[in-house]
């Protein structure tokens, strides 16, 4: 970004996606807090309470940071998903692709929405969260580096998607299909250490278990991970993700005849 | 000699083996008014397309201002302006972000896009409107909204993809005096246009594209010229048998009309010497079209039976 031309570009692209969302903030921001209003009140309290202990912290404690971390992912995804989308859609992409903007000046501005509006629903389940259970931080450091490249990760893996898209529909398979179920079954209501040994392992591979321990550990000191383990996946995640945007938008992959 | 736009040899065939660009060759020269016409699916906006980096052409080169296109793409992309056939802004932004947007995107700070929008806005009449949404503007503004978007990095190769489709004649006409300032004021413009009468009254060249090639690349006045014969009609008091006129190739409409082809070195006065002498009394006269327009048709069915006696040669 040494070239003043390109921070430019790159402002403007940020600020034309923080615009966005903060102008259907009826559909990009109050969902999500009436979402988890519904499952602090619903699994925090009322079946929370039966169930006891989980991973040394009481239920509610211990689900607040998953479900912070699942509002972080969904957001981030959307964002950049329908953004992206709708504007190859609408052809409005075009404003950027004739202008003399780098396609990496694109993926950090698109990704740089997602992630605004992933942290600031994070900020919000966060002060919702407060009616329920008291906060608690372990490691700031954890919490910061885990929700920023968590966001950055989703993200730019609503960009890819949106990149490939050839219709709305194409933008809600991978959240219905993919995302969704690696959420649930990610960590988020559970301590992996509950599964079967076979399970246990299976659940190694699924991306999303470190991301919500490590953001886990950050508030409670609680984790199946080890900390240093979750940034690295999450690091080497990244990387094969903006390469692999980077490398198709300079194809012109889905942007270009 | 540095050219505002440079294209010799382009080629773009798409996927599936259509091939839009055969080895194109095309000069603009700095401070032009360029006319490019073609019928439909002749390659004018793949042209466009490549020119403005939305396609990726197959082989060739494209010079802007004497910056080549694979190159030196930002110093490319920073000369052009492009006023696309569609509209393609985002319908539910405010002219004013659309255009200090698309400023920024070209790396003009937000005070100076802000300064310029007022300026464009202002000369397209669309000042008052600069807190819309554009998808409550009407057609017209639309693209005069779109004009003003191209402009805001202050380009010198102005490119109009059909910029007056669909407007209506007087808004037209005033998108023609805003055109014809601009130019004067040192913009380079190429229009592509349905509206012959259009590239007739604003271009000075003129580059007609069939099936992919540059079938004639010349001045308006030179095409002008090559027009040998025009057809007028004539509006008569009513007849009861067709006028003889042996001056002039001769269609009856009707009673009281009649069509006549007139070679440009014959002139008209001997076909009124024979209707008076017939006591037939000519009301009115007008061209039948527009003469651009005749000598475009004729010009493609020429460069298409060539190229079809050449292919069963």
């Amino acid at each position: 970004m040494r070239n003043p031309i390109y921070f430019t570009a790159l402002k403007t692209i940020w600020i034309k996606e923080c615009t966005r969302f903060l102008r259907i903030w009826v559909q990009t921001l109050v969902p999500p807090a009436i979402t988890m209003t519904l499952y602090f009140i619903i699994f925090g309290s009322l079946i929370g309470s039966r169930i006891g202990e989980m991973g040394g912290v009481s239920y509610m404690e211990f689900i607040v940071p998953g479900l912070i971390m699942m509002s972080v992912i969904t957001n981030a995804y959307s964002n950049v998903a329908s953004s992206f989308f709708s504007a190859k859609f609408q052809r409005n992409l075009e404003e950027m692709l004739v202008a003399p903007v780098s396609n990496i000046t694109i993926i950090l501005g698109y990704v740089g929405g997602g992630v605004a509006r992933a942290l600031l629903v994070a900020i919000i389940v966060t002060l919702v969260s407060g009616f329920f259970v008291p906060l608690q931080i372990q490691s700031i450091a954890m919490i910061i580096a885990t929700v920023i490249l968590t966001a950055t990760l989703f993200a730019l893996g609503g960009l890819l998607n949106a990149m490939f898209a050839k219709s709305f529909d194409d933008i809600s398979i991978i959240p219905t299909f993919v995302l969704t179920p690696l959420t649930y079954l990610g960590g988020v209501f559970y301590s992996i250490t509950l599964l079967p040994s076979f399970w246990q392992a299976v659940s190694q591979f699924n991306p999303i278990i470190y991301m919500v321990n490590g953001f886990r550990y950050g508030f409670i000191g609680v984790s199946d991970i080890q900390p240093m383990v979750a940034i690295a996946v999450l690091l080497v995640f990244n990387a094969v993700f903006f390469t692999l945007a980077w490398y198709l938008l300079k194809r012109g992959t889905g942007v270009r005849t | 000699m540095t050219y505002a736009l440079e294209i010799s040899e382009l080629r773009k065939t798409y996927r599936g083996g259509f091939e839009a660009l055969k080895g194109l060759d095309l000069t603009v020269k700095v401070g032009d008014f360029y006319a490019l016409l073609g019928p439909n699916g002749a390659g004018k906006s793949t042209t466009i397309g490549i020119i403005s980096s939305l396609v990726n052409k197959s082989s060739g080169t494209v010079k802007v201002f004497g910056y080549d296109l694979d190159t030196q793409i930002n110093e490319v992309k920073q000369h052009i302006g492009l006023v696309p056939q569609e509209f393609n802004f985002n319908q539910f932004e405010t002219l004013m972000q659309i255009v200090v947007n698309q400023a920024g995107y070209y790396g003009v700070s937000r005070t100076l896009a802000k300064e310029r929008a007022e300026k464009y806005l202002k000369q397209l009449g669309l000042w008052d409107k600069r807190n819309e949404r554009a998808r409550n503007l009407s057609g017209g503004m639309k693209r005069r909204l779109m004009i003003a978007r191209a402009l805001l990095h202050e380009p010198k190769l102005l490119i109009l993809d059909e910029p007056t489709a669909g407007v209506d004649i007087e808004l037209r006409r005033s998108m023609w005096e805003f055109l014809t300032r601009i130019n004067k004021e040192g913009v380079t413009i190429i229009l592509t246009t349905h509206y012959l009468e259009e590239a007739e009254m604003l271009c000075r060249n003129i580059g007609i594209i069939d099936k992919g090639q540059i079938i004639e690349n010349t001045t308006m006045k030179a095409l002008l010229n090559k027009l040998n014969v025009e057809t007028f009609v004539l509006d008569l008091e009513p007849i009861t048998k067709p006028p003889v006129i042996e001056s002039a190739t001769m269609r009856m409409i009707d009673d009281h009309t009649i069509e006549v082809d007139v070679a440009k070195s014959a002139g008209l006065n001997s076909v009124f010497s024979e209707l008076s002498a017939q006591n037939i009394k000519v009301l009115s006269m007008r061209n039948k079209a527009n003469r651009l327009e005749e000598l475009f048709v004729n010009l493609v069915e020429q460069g298409r039976e060539s190229k079809e006696s050449a292919a069963h040669a």
